[in-house]
């Protein structure tokens, strides 16, 4: 059973908000003792699903939770914003599929930065992505 | 009742004014080094004129009333400006509330047989300066936001610098993170010097980016291709361990491009390349 410790929001609205958020998610994870390679792969994470926010949906909302399961803690981070949505999440998720002029690995390199991964959308409503990584996952 | 408090004040607006000046140069607050008095004086003047112009018995009432547009202008403006000199939010703050005092006690001198309505003018008044306050530190905060800005630009602009670590070699170190601005800073200075120096080899070392997620890449990669285009190779050192395992799982492929953990291993590639052979002089034990 996840046990959420501690909860925090931050508004995304602009690109100085990437640096001040990815910092946040820092501290928290460095205060749950979470190794350095899990750090770096979960602030990357972070990283590409705000900036996914930023570049599509003119930004949004975060939630920072720390969470507590059995021996293990984590950090949730659920990413909500009000854009236009996506028609094709299996398509979105496919590598190398941009639609703007990008990598396109955003979202499965995301996918497979953290432990847990879930995404919703709906066109014309926003697109909630929510991931975990566990302390020593 | 019949009396109108715009009235009353617009008639004692020397007074207020006066009252509004001694308590402003009286607080310890007072920042001489910042604005001169006379000049605080003409800022006070123009604000209650302009204030005490635009206001009747009717907007009174109603805070938000288009007809405040000037009074708010012209507060955002002097907020605006004090943030940019350096005041503090209290300084800024001790400029609007020694104003509300200097109305109330206006009030009370005037309305001091009728306690009913003067309760009722002061908490008008008192809504507006509240209403006007909530301008100015808005205002304030957006002032020093833009200060905030600039020195942002600043700071990415002189953290790029270019070393010519040797004849031909150039070495940029990259602090902090690699957005598009930043990017477009390194890359415009880094194709420069390539040029002033005809260096044929860049090591871009990415020891002080925190992460590398697919922005930061794709620019990285931008970064080599125009490099390569001004017939010079890149090499990308400083690649953390985490760094390296993060960047294979978000599937970035750097394959193409030449990478080394240090700096100093980067060097030595650019040695070989260059055919230079750096080499430990052997001494010569002279024992005589
Ligand atoms: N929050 C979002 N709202 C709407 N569409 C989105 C959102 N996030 C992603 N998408 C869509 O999903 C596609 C894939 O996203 P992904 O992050 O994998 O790639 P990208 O952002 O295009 O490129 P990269 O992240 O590699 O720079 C995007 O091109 C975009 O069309
Ligand atoms: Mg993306």
């Amino acid at each position: 059973m996840k046990i959420v410790l501690n909860k925090d929001r931050m508004l995304i609205e602009r690109e100085q908000d990437v640096i001040l958020f990815r910092n946040r998610v820092k501290e928290y994870a460095v205060k749950i003792g979470m190794s350095l390679v899990n750090q770096t792969k979960l602030i990357t994470a972070a990283s590409e699903l705000v900036r996914n926010m930023l570049k599509y949906a003119n930004g949004g909302m975060v939630l920072i939770e720390v969470l507590s399961q059995g021996r293990d803690s984590g950090i949730r981070l659920v990413f909500t914003d009000k854009g236009p949505g996506i028609k094709d999440i299996a398509l979105a998720m496919k590598d190398g599929y941009s639609t703007g002029k990008s990598l396109g690995i955003g979202l499965p390199g995301t996918k497979r930065l953290v432990n847990e991964f879930d995404i919703k959308s709906t066109v014309g409503e926003g697109t909630t992505v929510s991931i975990i990584k566990w302390k020593n996952g | 009742m019949g009396t109108d408090i715009a009235k009353l004040l617009q008639k004692k607006q020397k007074r207020i004014l006066e009252n509004w000046m001694t308590t402003q140069l009286s607080n310890i607050s007072l920042r001489e080094d910042l604005m001169s008095n006379d000049e605080l004086r003409e800022q006070s003047a123009e604000f209650l004129d302009t204030l005490l112009k635009v206001l009747t018995e009717k907007n009174l009432g109603n805070v938000e009333s288009s007809d405040f547009e000037p009074v708010h202008e012209l507060l955002a403006g002097i907020s605006l400006s004090r943030a940019k000199q350096g005041f503090t939010p209290a300084e800024t703050g001790v400029y609007i509330f020694s104003l509300k005092e200097a109305l109330l006690t206006s009030l009370q001198t005037d309305i001091k047989e009728d306690p009913a309505f003067l309760l009722d003018a002061v908490i008008r008044i008192s809504r507006l300066m509240d209403y006007l306050c909530i301008t100015a530190f808005e205002t304030f905060i957006k002032g020093r936001e833009e200060v905030i800005l600039r020195q942002t630009d600043e700071i990415a602009e002189i953290s790029t610098p270019v070393i010519r670590v040797w004849d031909g070699i150039l070495a940029l170190p990259i602090i902090g993170t690699l957005d598009s601005a930043r990017t477009q800073v390194v890359m415009e200075s880094l194709l420069q010097e390539i040029v002033a120096s005809s260096s044929t080899i860049a090591i871009l070392d990415i020891s002080g980016v925190a992460a590398v997620d697919s922005l930061v890449a794709q620019h990285l990669i931008k970064t080599v291709a125009a490099t390569r285009l001004m017939g010079a190779e890149c090499i990308i050192s400083g690649i953390r361990p985490e760094i390296a395992q993060t960047v294979v799982h978000l599937g970035i492929d750097l394959s193409n491009i030449i990478t080394k953990a240090t700096l100093a291993s980067a060097l030595k590639q650019a040695f070989t390349m260059l055919k230079l052979n750096v080499k430990k002089v052997e001494t010569i034990k002279s024992g005589i």
